[in-house]
């Protein structure tokens, strides 16, 4: 940059070893600096933003009863962000998983809905199952459109999440809906057997959370001990070298595509067979793009998710409380979501340079 | 006025959002630059020129505080993106986040308001000519927007300009050694794309539904963004893909207008799978997107 170099400013320089004590900073930091930019805005906003920090970020904390809902608003949104973590290490940007939540959710419902009377305690896993393979179905027409067609998959991804919105309203609009339910859209309730087992007496925390966990163990063995996990990560990081040693990129795609839809279909179910126990319409309040942010905080590494999970779980907490108890708007919690992941993607620039004030008179050195 | 007249008159209008958002993000793009946040921009806009139009201050403060705020978010995005070289999908993403966030926050207290649009402002003699007469009776932000998607293709077409926006998106590397500020190059296309997608999102809220819902730009932002891949970079193919956005908008309005018995939900998803077909006819040409493509899209740049 020559003439219009702005020599007051510091440049970038990349270190000679990438910073591990920053990559397990930067959390930590990015979260510190979105508190103070997001209280900066309620203060504006004409809040007290010593009773919005307090509602948001500590109470969740502070008594049982509301840290067990973080915990069962943790299930989806680390189920979710484990599945995309994979395939954005590969480099494919699954942002539909909102989509495949909602098939994953719909396709569930199928079985108490067709089935009302039906007992027996093969009803809630068959219910995970069918729901896991109606998001892997979803994630699959992505796939097939990027390695069939060539197609973008974040915007076939994100597309179809806008249809699957749509397919739910018709479905509880029309042949779905509790025809007892004064024309609420949606369904009738579910049976007792449908349900999934609650983990922790006197919570609405459900064996959902188990599994969750349990498939982030099988997540972080995939990624970090598997040879298929590894010929991903290389896909991503050296997608020529990946060719070069024979590494099918159309495979990793649908891997990628096909991981990510069943564990957000997972989560779908898991949803409505757990606190809903019925389909609706507000089955998701966005833990697809919550989850894209989980996945970036935790460092894309299933260990550091499972942390952000737990904070982007108990940010949607915080937010109910703090629109209860600060009468702030809803909204704030996706500005402090956005703002978190803008803080925490600067934070990261530090891991691979550092800082360097050049003085005028010296030129720009390659 | 039957479907087809409807259409015809109204097609311009409906697609004045994605033109003039795709145009923006076609800018951004050619320089090599990948952002992502444009519903979130479109969202900020939108909110903003609702708000100061709701409160008398006029369509032309409304467009011009959209263009800057939109443009303000598009710098965050630069800042971070450019400037912190940070992966160009996930700040785009935050930002649309972030964008569609504040808009729901400003947007609150509106909800369900409306304000007034504008006037048609009428070709003489043109606009009575039968059939295709409402084609040249549109409000002044449509021809504005006309004269805008012809200065960007002279610009690209003619000018030096536009040569150095597509040498710092083809080869940024090269453009550096000719002594082209590439960061700079980037950041004033980046800013320029957050305008329009301003100007797109005050145009969805103030004159073409002049009425304030939250989620209101609806996946437009979106498809926008694919609709520069569908006109593979080009000015005059992206104008005629945003026409047939603006056609198959209306054609689900005719389709319920006429008592056609097809299901709303059904209507309402055509943008979007007409949006993924195409997308899959178009991409499959992979020689097409090759040859028109930007070289260094998304990539950081390091000297």
């Amino acid at each position: 940059m020559s003439a219009l170099s702005l020599r007051f400013l510091p440049v970038l320089v990349r270190r000679e070893h990438a910073s591990l004590a920053i990559k397990l900073l930067a959390p930590p930091v990015a979260l510190g600096l979105a508190t103070l930019l997001n209280l900066g805005l309620y203060l504006l906003m004409g809040r007290d933003p010593a009773a919005v920090f307090r509602a948001m970020l500590l109470e969740p904390f502070l008594s049982w009863a509301s840290f067990s809902e973080v915990l069962l608003k943790m299930g989806p949104l680390l189920l979710i962000a484990q599945g995309l973590a994979i395939g954005f290490r590969a480099k494919v940007f699954n942002i539909g998983a909102e989509g495949q939540f909602i098939l994953g959710a719909i396709f569930a419902s199928a079985i108490p809905i067709w089935l009302p009377q039906a007992t027996g305690q093969w009803i809630w896993p068959s219910m995970l199952v069918l729901g896991a393979l109606g998001g892997a179905f979803w994630a699959s027409l992505t796939a097939f459109w990027r390695v069939r067609l060539n197609a973008n998959e974040i915007l076939v991804s994100l597309m179809l999440a806008l249809v699957a919105a749509q397919l739910l309203n018709y479905l509880l609009l029309g042949p779905w809906k509790d025809p007892a339910g004064f024309n609420f859209p949606q369904s009738v309730m579910f049976q007792y057997d449908a349900m999934v087992p609650i983990l922790i007496p006197g919570t609405r925390v459900n064996v959902s959370l188990l599994i969750a966990c349990a498939l982030s163990l099988a997540a972080w063995l995939f990624m970090q001990k598997s040879f298929a996990g590894y010929k991903l990560q290389v896909g991503g990081l050296a997608p020529r070298a990946a060719g070069y040693a024979g590494f099918n990129e159309g495979r990793a795609i649908w891997i990628s595509l096909l991981i990510g839809g069943f564990a957000a279909g997972l989560a779908g179910a898991a949803e409505v067979a757990g606190p809903l126990g019925q389909l609706q319409r507000s089955i998701s309040t966005g833990y697809g793009y919550a989850a894209i942010i989980v996945a970036y905080l935790g460092g894309l590494h299933p260990i550091g998710i499972v942390f952000s999970a737990l904070l982007m779980a108990a940010l949607y907490i915080g937010g109910d409380n703090a629109m209860v108890s600060a009468n702030l708007p809803v909204a704030a919690v996706r500005v402090f979501q956005g703002s978190l992941l803008l803080a925490y993607l600067v934070a990261i620039a530090f891991v691979r340079y550092r800082l360097e004030w050049r003085h005028a008179a010296q030129g720009s050195a390659p | 006025m039957n479907a087809l007249e409807f259409i015809i008159a109204g097609m311009l209008a409906a697609a004045t959002p994605f033109l003039l958002a795709a145009l923006g993000e076609m800018v951004a793009e050619r320089a090599g630059v990948l952002n992502l946040g444009v519903e979130g921009m479109m969202a900020l806009g939108a909110v903003i020129a609702f708000i100061i139009v709701y409160h008398g201050g006029g369509h032309l403060l409304g467009f011009l505080a959209a263009g800057l705020a939109s443009a303000a978010l598009s710098l965050v995005f630069a800042v971070i993106a450019l400037g912190f070289r940070a992966n160009q999908v996930a700040v785009g993403l935050a930002i649309g986040i972030l964008g569609q966030g504040l808009s729901a926050l400003f947007g609150k207290t509106y909800e369900s308001l409306t304000v007034k649009g504008l006037p048609k402002l009428s070709l003489p003699w043109l606009s009575d000519l039968p059939v295709i007469g409402g084609l040249f009776a549109q409000d002044v932000v449509v021809w504005l927007s006309l004269a805008a998607t012809v200065a960007i293709w002279a610009i690209f077409a003619f000018t030096k300009t536009g040569l150095v926006v597509r040498a710092v998106g083809e080869n940024p590397k090269a453009a550096h050694a000719l002594g082209y500020p590439v960061i700079a190059v980037r950041f004033a296309a980046v800013a320029f794309g957050g305008v329009l997608a301003g100007f797109a999102g005050a145009y969805a809220a103030v004159v073409y539904t002049p009425l304030w819902a939250d989620g209101m730009i609806a996946g437009r932002g979106w498809i926008a963004i694919a609709l520069v891949v569908f006109g593979t970079w080009l000015t005059s193919r992206i104008f005629l893909g945003a026409c047939l956005f603006g056609a198959v908008s209306l054609a689900s309005l005719a389709a319920q207008a006429t008592g056609l018995d097809v299901n709303s939900q059904l209507l309402s998803s055509l943008p979007y799978i007409v949006t993924i077909v195409v997308l899959g006819i178009i991409s499959s040409n992979r020689r097409l997107l090759k040859l028109n493509g930007v070289a260094s899209l998304g990539e950081p740049f390091e000297q």
